[in-house]
């Protein structure tokens, strides 16, 4: 079933007086999915990267100058490219730091905007609707831009569309109250325009949201009477047919959203899969009349999936990049994280097929919300029931819990299992917690005893979940778990007690070298090195390691050192394994923690060499690129120098 | 003015050779100067600093020392050999050998009847100089150790000589030592290593000025044979030292081996005294490597080393201020043309002293280059350097000529490249200075020994000797350094180092009139392939036209006379070294120096005196509609620098031979390591 996960801010916006606007032009992906670039309504752009939730640059144009649309990154050429004043297109790189100095370009037509797909070329796109490949315009900026709009026509919204190979520009257009879209693909070129349904007379499209998926491009639109269309268009055939007569657009109803009293008016909804769809600024229909909400609507079962209600003014704008929703709300700028499942009528009822008998199956699904036990009676269940009693009925709570009172009742449950665990010996539910702490719900403050008793009971399995989940493990507790996993007695761990993610392991695990400790542990370990510390906490408590596991986990260390220094850089997007940075600050924590002790320990005196040695080699590299830096700067200071070579024809011009 | 399309060449590797030596004639105001591979140089200081003669150099002819008597030149080296040099045919007359091993120094007594060198072997050899020879006279006492500099006392009575570790004052009547002036070696580590006495000075007051390898300029008193003064003015070598003796012997200037020279004066240390003693006065740094080389003028001081450049340093005291006189003058490349182009064939011809590279233009369709210019072929010169070569502007023809003997090739392009030598030549092609071919291609002039003019027809199946032209039967007269065929095979101009300039008419074989004498210098001529008229430029930078027609200047050249050339112009230093003309507009001239080509367009008004000379900027940054009542004659381009050749080929494309002093710079060995802060 989709969720909205708890969510987080990027950044404070600045709304108008009157709250019309968000203040927030456009959001656009920059070079991966955790970099993104926001355009602000007035003057500046901003990049941030989304997972440190931090600006990492921030451009502003001259007072005076205004952004007419958003920033997009062109990934070919790892530049930025904005249009100020309607008419001046800028282009400038991460490094520059003043835009005034960046290249500018001035066109001879007002740009509505400019579009770019991930690694392909920047697209302009003209108030009057002509298109040009930002390459061929720079070429000649003040080339004749030609009108293809016709009079008393204008565009309302615009989208770039990559369908296999071919780009496609999206624009829908007002005129005289009709609405057409215009269809127009790129190199080569041709247009097809459509002329979209009428609605209710007096109803414009607040939103449209556009997809490919099948050979088809898929446009969602939603009206203030909350009837969300679709519109299937062909890519194929396109072409065929050129002109400016329009073609009427065959259109399905999608959804029919409660839209309480009156009509919508800050609302959009954009497609997340093929099967739902994000509403923003469309009432919840079991919260009343207020509209600042975001929900997930299943389009196949026509049901609400998750919804969250938003502090602060709804501005009608979404936008979505790599399951993160981005929406403008009050004043911040928040990034919620979702998930779409593929849809199926169970989990689209809120109930998903697992281990329960037919009878059951049929009970909870035919008898919705009537029979299911609350989190009191749940609780009261996790105090006596047996564990496969209480890991049906929490599996049950989950899945039909609404997101956001999951949190209070998840750490509940959690806290009286762990309670009911440490004073039955004899009682462990594994997979409840593992599930528990899957639901990303949990904390180590929630429940501080949870670590230690998986740690009591060797669920190493669990262990590294929490490391993983939990953003706030003291540094005793991961200490606790080092020394555990280092110890040899943990050598036992076995297959199945760690997630077996065999790419993860051949990551994080390779087999040239020779790797000090086993797979399992080597996995577990590397859980550590991610984990968050602070050094004067954790410092202490390495101290108590003994000198063998020192040694032990040093040699892993360097293990893993030297691995990273031979392959450039092994770790692979999706692969938890822990940085080169993180792993040097290790090491030199447990240098620290144990120096004294490891020079009077003669086995590891080759050890405290070859680390001795490395530093040394770093110390000299950093030395000599220190003395180099000054004459590198003056390098790129320096105007490359035109070269003439030992011959060259030239043109000259006397006067 | 229109856009040219430039081929701009940088492949002539040309690499100036080192100065070893110079010798300053304050009678004559010529300066010789001997190089690395055996040249010798001799600049004329009353005009310009014009290179008004070059001797080829010789492979082992390694010139040490030079030294004037008179008019007459004298040079020894480490073959052993005193050379004397006949400066009208620009060749060594005679050569002596001294019998004492490699020659370090020679030195003429103030008379100038008297030569003293100093050898390998210990020994001072005096030769008595006669009319037309040198003759050995005796030997002074024999010591053990190099003689390594020697110098006369003003009063010929006696001989000072540098050695290793002392100086030695000689009696020259008796050949006895008479005083010994021991030179402390270099403190430190380099204590056990002997000191090499570089030069020696002897002053009219027996003072004694010693420059050695140990750092040191010394003051002796050479009546007592004590040290007077010792000056540390470097960690490295004191090279060179040289006194202005034709003055009133009261400075003194020595090169070393950083690049700097020092200047010592005689004088009183306070204002108020009388006492009069030597004080480190001035440090000259215009060099990057050794000063091998000084002379002492009575205005400058003129320095040369390994790095190749002549520098001239007027000393402030001497000269008026900001005026042209005291203006530091470097000079890095020869004041002749060093290529050749054949302009229909777009061949370029490069000497070298010991070779000759034929080099093949590039082609090219607007900036985009279809072909790269290609080597074609090299001429490898033996023992004797090559003095002075021509190629045919069909590029058909090739010939050079060393100080004895004249090579002619045949070069044919088919499909490939044939390459004949042309076996026999006329035996009255034997020592010429200047080579020219006619435009057609049928004929060959050179100029010869006793200011005569060749004529050679050259052709497929012969080369036929036509004719000698000569303007004064019988008289000596000075040698022609430069020669000029006019395009219609009409003409021919000759210039000669009197500055005077000839021309004959080649139908008829005779002497047609001689161009009034101006008191410089040509530096080059050219005959206008429309008018006739010869232009010619002078090495005091001014540009004459002279009609060959009416035997007069031309109106524009007594425009051009009567309005002044502005002082811009006359103020560059380095002189116009090749004319050409543009086919398709007879009124432009083309003609370049070392850092400019000019574009001279006779249809304008030459610039008012207090006109920008360099205006091209400025014409640049107007309209059009008003670029014309700004321009002025003088198109001046100065993008392209170091220039060795500017040439306008038949398709109107500009060649530019360009040789950046950087280049030349970055082929130099490393100099002497110097403490600069923080290093």
């Amino acid at each position: 079933m989709a969720a909205l996960y708890e969510g987080y801010t990027l950044c404070g916006l600045v709304p108008d007086q009157n709250l019309s606007s968000s203040g927030i032009q456009g959001i656009e992906e920059e070079r991966d999915r955790d970099h993104v670039v926001v355009t602000d309504s007035t003057r500046s752009v901003t990049l941030y990267k989304v997972s440190d939730q931090k600006p990492l640059g921030s451009w502003t144009v001259k007072q005076g100058q205004k952004l007419t649309c958003p920033a997009v990154f062109n990934s070919q050429t790892n530049e930025y490219v904005a249009v100020t004043d309607n008419k001046v297109i800028r282009i400038w790189k991460e490094d520059d730091i003043l835009l005034d100095k960046a290249f500018k370009a001035t066109v001879s037509s007002d740009v509505w905007k400019v579009h770019c797909t991930h690694g392909g070329e920047p697209v302009v796109l003209f108030q009057r609707g002509a298109v040009r490949l930002l390459d061929s315009l720079l070429a000649a900026p003040q080339q004749p831009i030609e009108e293809v709009l016709a009079q008393e026509e204008a565009i309302r919204w615009s989208t770039i569309i990559v369908a296999e190979t071919q780009q496609f520009i999206i624009i829908t257009t007002e005129q005289k109250g009709e609405h057409f879209l215009y269809l127009q693909r790129l190199n080569p070129n041709s247009v097809q325009r459509y002329r979209l349904e009428r609605e209710e007379p007096g109803l414009s499209p607040l939103s449209f949201s556009a997809t490919y998926r099948d050979k088809h491009i898929c446009l969602l639109y939603l009206y203030p009477n909350g009837h969300v269309y679709q519109s299937v268009l062909s890519v194929r055939g396109l072409g065929t047919e050129e002109g400016v007569q329009a073609l009427p657009l065959p259109r399905s109803l999608l959804l029919g959203l409660p839209v309480g009293d009156g009509q919508l008016e800050a609302a959009s909804a954009m497609a997340l899969d093929e099967a739902h769809v994000a509403v923003v600024g469309v009432p919840h229909p079991s919260a009343g009349g207020g509209k600042d909400f975001l929900c997930i609507w299943n389009t196949n079962f026509q049901t609400l999936q998750a919804g969250k209600e938003m502090a602060g003014k709804i501005y009608g704008q979404l936008w979505s990049y790599s399951n993160k929703v981005f929406i403008p709300h009050g004043k911040t700028l928040s990034i919620i994280p979702f998930e779409c499942p593929k849809s199926s009528l169970a989990s689209a009822l809120g109930k998903l097929k697992h281990t329960k008998t037919e009878g059951e199956l049929n009970q909870t699904c035919y008898t919705l919300s009537t029979t299911n036990l609350t989190t009191d009676q749940v609780l009261e269940l996790i105090k006596t029931a047996p564990v496969e009693e209480i890991q049906k009925e929490v599996e049950g709570f989950l899945t039909r819990a609404e997101f956001q009172d999951l949190q209070p009742s998840v750490g509940q449950l959690a806290l009286t299992l762990v309670s009911r665990s440490l004073a039955d010996p004899a009682f462990y539910s594994s997979s409840t917690l593992a599930q528990l702490v899957h639901t990303r719900c949990l904390c180590h403050s929630v429940c501080p005893d949870l670590v230690l008793l998986a740690l009591e009971k060797k669920d190493y399995f669990l262990c590294q979940l929490c490391l993983q989940f939990f953003p706030d493990i003291p540094e005793a507790v991961t200490c606790a778990c080092l020394k555990a996993f280092i110890s040899p007695t943990s050598s036992v761990v076995n297959d199945r007690q760690t997630r077996a993610e065999d790419v993860k392991k051949k990551a994080s695990a390779p087999s040239q070298l020779s790797c000090p400790v086993g797979l399992h542990k080597a996995v577990l370990i590397n859980e550590i090195l991610q984990t968050p510390y602070s050094d004067t906490f954790l410092l202490p408590h390495l101290k108590d390691l003994s000198s063998q596991h020192v040694m032990l986990f040093l040699q892993y260390l360097q293990f893993l050192y030297l691995k990273y220094s031979q392959d450039a850089f092994p770790q692979m997007e999706g692969f938890r394994s822990p940085s080169l940075s993180q792993i040097m600050d290790w090491v030199c924590l447990l240098l620290d923690a144990h120096f004294t002790v490891l020079v009077m320990t003669p086995e590891a005196k080759g050890l405290l060499l070859n680390l001795h040695r490395f530093v040394k080699s770093q110390v000299r590299l950093v030395s000599e690129l220190g003395k180099i830096e000054g004459s590198l700067q003056e390098l790129r200071k320096m105007k490359a120098k035109e070269s003439i070579g030992q011959y060259s024809i030239e043109i000259i011009e006397l006067f | 003015m229109g856009e040219f399309k430039v081929h701009r060449v940088r492949f002539f590797d040309y690499m100036p050779s080192a100065i070893r030596t110079m010798a300053f004639n304050s009678q004559t105001e010529r300066l010789a100067v001997a190089r690395a591979d055996g040249a010798v140089e001799i600049f004329n200081f009353n005009d310009n600093f014009f290179q008004e003669k070059v001797i080829p150099g010789q492979d082992g002819r390694a010139t040490e020392a030079l030294c004037w008597v008179g008019h007459r030149l004298f040079s020894a080296g480490l073959n052993g050999e005193i050379t004397e040099y006949d400066l009208e045919n620009l060749r060594p007359q005679y050569t002596v050998d001294a019998y004492g091993g490699p020659i370090w120094t020679i030195s003429s007594n103030s008379q100038g009847t008297q030569l003293a060198v100093g050898c390998e072997d210990g020994t001072v050899k005096i030769f008595a100089i006669l009319e037309e020879r040198i003759q050995f006279q005796r030997n002074l006492n024999r010591h053990k150790g190099r003689i390594i500099s020697l110098c006369w006392h003003p009063s010929s009575a006696q001989i000072a000589a540098g050695m290793t570790d002392m100086i030695k004052i000689f009696d020259a009547e008796t050949g006895h030592a008479t005083r010994r002036l021991l030179v402390d070696r270099a403190m430190g580590a380099s204590k056990n290593k002997e000191v090499v006495v570089w030069s020696v000075g002897y002053l009219s007051d027996h003072t004694i000025i010693s420059g050695d390898s140990a750092g040191k300029v010394q003051i002796w008193n050479g009546l007592t044979g004590t040290l007077v003064r010792t000056y540390l003015v470097t960690k490295w070598d004191v090279l060179s030292l040289v006194i202005n003796a034709s003055q009133d012997e009261s400075s003194v200037i020595a090169g070393t081996s950083e690049g700097t020279v020092i200047q010592f004066q005689f004088i009183s240390s306070t204002v108020d005294q009388h006492d009069k003693e030597w004080v480190r006065t001035r440090t000259f740094r215009n060099h990057s490597h050794d000063v091998s080389a000084l002379a002492h003028t009575d205005t400058a001081v003129v320095s040369g080393g390994m790095d190749t450049q002549l520098v001239v340093r007027p000393l402030l005291d001497k000269v008026e201020k900001n005026t042209q006189e005291s203006a530091l003058r470097k000079i890095a490349f020869p004041h002749r043309s060093l290529v050749g182009c054949a302009k229909k064939a777009g061949l370029l011809l490069f000497q070298f002293p010991d070779r000759l590279e034929l080099w093949k233009l590039g082609e090219s369709e607007g900036h985009v280059c279809l072909m790269y210019p290609y080597f074609v072929c090299r001429f490898l010169q033996g023992e004797d350097h090559i003095c002075c070569s021509a190629l045919s502007a069909c590029g058909g023809w090739l010939a050079y000529s060393t100080v004895s003997s004249v090579r002619l090739y045949r070069i044919q392009y088919n499909n490939t490249i044939s390459i004949n030598k042309v076996s026999k030549l006329p035996k009255e092609l034997r020592s010429v200075h200047q080579l020219c071919f006619s435009s057609d291609s049928s004929k060959l002039f050179a100029s010869s020994c006793q200011s005569s003019v060749i004529v050679v027809a050259v052709s497929q199946q012969e080369c036929r000797y036509l004719h000698t032209l000569k303007h004064k039967t019988g008289e000596w007269k000075a040698r022609m350094h430069l020669l000029c065929a006019s395009d219609d095979g009409k003409w021919l101009a000759t210039a000669n180092t009197d500055c005077e300039i000839h021309i004959y008419n080649l139908h008829k074989m005779k002497l047609h009139c001689m161009v009034p004498v101006y008191n410089s210098c040509p530096t080059t001529i050219a005959i206008h392939p429309v008018t006739n008229n010869l232009i010619s430029v002078h090495a005091d930078q001014q540009i004459f036209e002279f009609s060959l027609v009416q035997k007069e200047y031309t109106q524009w050249s007594r425009r051009l006379q009567a309005q002044g050339l502005l002082s811009l112009w006359l103020e560059r230093d380095t002189p116009i070294t090749h004319i050409t003309f543009n086919p398709k507009n007879p009124d432009h001239i083309i003609l370049h120096d070392t850092y400019m080509f000019c574009i001279i367009d006779q249809s304008l008004p030459f610039p008012e005196l207090n006109a920008v000379l360099w205006n091209q900027m400025t014409l640049k940054s107007l309209p059009v509609s008003q670029r014309i009542g700004q321009s002025h004659a003088f198109k001046i381009c100065k993008s392209f620098q170091h220039l060795m050749c500017v040439s306008l080929l038949e398709d109107l494309s500009l060649v530019v031979v360009e040789r950046p002093l950087l280049d030349i710079m970055s082929q130099l060995p490393a100099p002497v390591r110097q403490k600069k802060f923080a290093t």
